[in-house]
């Protein structure tokens, strides 16, 4: 079988000049969820916009089960399910209207069963009759999440898809996700938040500046960049690390009244408990502590010294 | 694989139609109101002080001109609208990923548009019974002008739709050209009425084609003849045809 989507040599300036990407390959597996990982104007929306047609490649190949997106349009089209990053439905259109409307367009037979199941599995099927112009932001993305999914694709895009979305509608998506993702359905997410990915994806790519810095396992891109940090503020600022302290890698922030400790987070032994310890007996105070796992704009430093 | 997407067409088709039928009275008094309106200007006022052009009454002479000079605006307005909201709103995404080539896009859009026309044509040849005695001596040419100028008139429409940057272009072309065009095209009165030069000029005015090959599918005359009347509209239709073919294979204003 061949793969569900291939990318190669895909190359994309637009019109104002702005090349926004310099060839990308990419496979993507049957079956998995693969996180699109980078930052806003990474070339992320226009990658997935070339796959769905609705942006034109500059050069390249994209094959979508076996079928070229330019040669073998409708094939490759009938399989792909896209929510786009903004939402975009004719507003007075009511729910029902609108799903069934995208259903036939990508010519499948109408399947008021299926489409039931459908919006009741987004919460929606209460406001069926309802036009879009009445519903709130969040439940105008389930609608665009069921006008997606109304013609079954094998192939689902989602373009940052917790972008401005409250915890319920989050929640349920990732449930329909992976629900999705026990069906068969192949899913491609985007984002910036390196813990959706880290939650969701079985894969992750990371792309940056229109170009995919590496393709991983989501377990093991974590563990090769697991990096945290523990950030401690200090009763009183210091002007420099005390010798006693230099079994750590410490930095001083904030005018010295900020002590940061970068560590391993998948390390055997972390070092904390031991430099909390050594921080008392030297009589340093702290008022509060803090960790946060390296960010992304950390992992594309550490991406490109290794580069 | 499917070989063309009648459903998704269909989908289009009927989405369009039923955007029309949500105001469908407006769509229907605005027709009658205007109809009534040049009635009672045109066919009483002047036509009482003209009584006949060409061996027809006037009152019966411009209802050929009056179903064109509508389904000229009409077809245009409804065909730009229903391309260009969609670009504006961003709506335009989902046809544009769908597996749907260019042709059954247009077939889907200009079909709507067209049939609107059509339908509104013959509100007013109705209301137009009313007011006046009207002939049609060829049956058959009237409908096929209705028809061709409906669906060439809506393409070019469209093709204004996808060109338009902003509200202001989408009726520029209308309001600066069209009406114009259509004014002195003929609609009401004769071309061989004109002094020269205007009487030549006019032979560039490609509104007076249809005009007169439409007048004459009712009386019997016309200002040019069918064979030149026909010849333009097929030319211009295969001219809008080409436009489209060329704007959609270089996705021009539709895809980045
Ligand atoms: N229609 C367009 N015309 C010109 N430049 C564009 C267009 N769309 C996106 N870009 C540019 O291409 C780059 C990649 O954008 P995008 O694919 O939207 O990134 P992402 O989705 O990763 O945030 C950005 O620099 C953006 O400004
Ligand atoms: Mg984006």
């Amino acid at each position: 079988m061949p793969s569900i989507l291939s990318i190669s040599g895909v190359e994309k300036h637009y019109n104002s000049g702005l090349s926004a990407l310099g060839g990308v390959d990419l496979e993507v597996e049957r079956g998995e969820i693969f996180a699109l990982l980078g930052p806003n104007g990474a070339g992320k929306t226009t990658l997935i916009s070339i796959v769905c047609g609705t942006v034109t490649m500059t050069s390249g190949t994209v094959l979508v089960d076996g079928h070229d997106i330019v040669k073998d349009f409708r094939a490759a089209r009938a399989t792909i399910g896209l929510v786009p990053q903004e939402i975009a439905i004719d507003i007075f259109a009511t729910v029902w209207n609108t799903v069934r409307f995208s259903r036939g367009l990508f010519g499948r037979a109408p399947d008021p069963a299926y489409i039931e199941q459908l919006l009741r599995d987004l919460s929606l099927w209460e406001k069926r009759d309802s036009k879009i112009i009445e519903l709130s932001g969040g439940m105008k993305r389930r609608v665009m999440i069921a006008k997606a999914l109304s013609h079954e694709p094998d192939l689902l895009f989602l373009d940052e898809p917790t972008a401005g979305v409250d915890v319920n509608l989050r929640r349920d998506m990732w449930a329909l996700v992976r629900k999705l993702r026990d069906k068969g359905v192949t899913i491609v997410l985007t984002t910036h938040y390196i813990e959706e990915a880290e939650e969701m994806a079985d894969r992750v790519g990371v792309i940056d500046k229109g170009r995919i810095l590496l393709v991983e396992d989501t377990a093991a891109l974590m563990e090769k960049l697991g990096k945290r940090r523990l950030k401690l503020v200090l009763q009183h600022a210091m002007a420099t690390i005390p010798a006693e302290l230099a079994d750590w890698p410490l930095e001083l922030q904030a005018g010295g009244s900020q002590l940061l400790y970068t560590f391993d987070a998948n390390a055997e032994g972390t070092g904390i408990p031991a430099l909390l310890r050594r921080l008392g007996e030297l009589g340093i105070d702290f008022k509060d502590l803090d960790t946060e796992r390296s960010s992304l704009e950390d992992i594309f430093i550490s991406l490109v010294e290794r580069s | 694989m499917l070989r063309i997407n009648r459903s998704g067409i269909w989908a289009i088709y009927r989405t369009e139609m039923q955007r029309t039928l949500r105001t469908v009275w407006q769509s229907i008094a605005t027709p009658v109101i205007t109809t009534a309106l040049y009635f009672i200007v045109f066919g009483g006022a002047i036509g009482s002080r003209m009584q006949q052009v060409g061996g027809v009454d006037y009152g019966a002479f411009i209802v050929p001109g009056l179903m064109m000079l509508t389904i000229l605006t009409q077809s245009i307005s409804n065909a730009s609208i229903g391309i260009y909201f969609p670009k504006f709103t961003g709506t335009i995404f989902e046809i544009l990923s769908a597996p749907l080539s260019a042709f059954e896009a247009v077939l889907a859009y200009v079909g709507a548009a067209a049939t609107k026309s059509v339908a509104i044509g013959l509100i007013i040849l109705l209301t137009a019974t009313f007011f006046v005695k009207v002939e049609i001596l060829h049956p058959f040419w009237m409908v096929a002008f209705l028809l061709i100028t409906s669906i060439a008139f809506s393409l070019f429409g469209f093709i204004i739709g996808i060109w338009a940057k902003n509200f202001e272009q989408l009726a520029m072309v209308p309001s600066l050209v069209v009406t114009p065009l259509t004014f002195l095209g003929g609609a009401f009165y004769s071309i061989d009425m004109l002094p020269e030069p205007w009487r030549t000029v006019s032979l560039f005015n490609p509104v007076v084609y249809l005009v007169s090959g439409f007048r004459w599918s009712f009386y019997g005359v016309g200002d040019v003849s069918v064979a030149a009347s026909l010849g333009f509209m097929t030319g211009f239709m295969a001219l809008c045809l080409a436009l489209l073919w060329w704007m959609f294979r270089t996705g021009y204003r539709l895809k980045p």
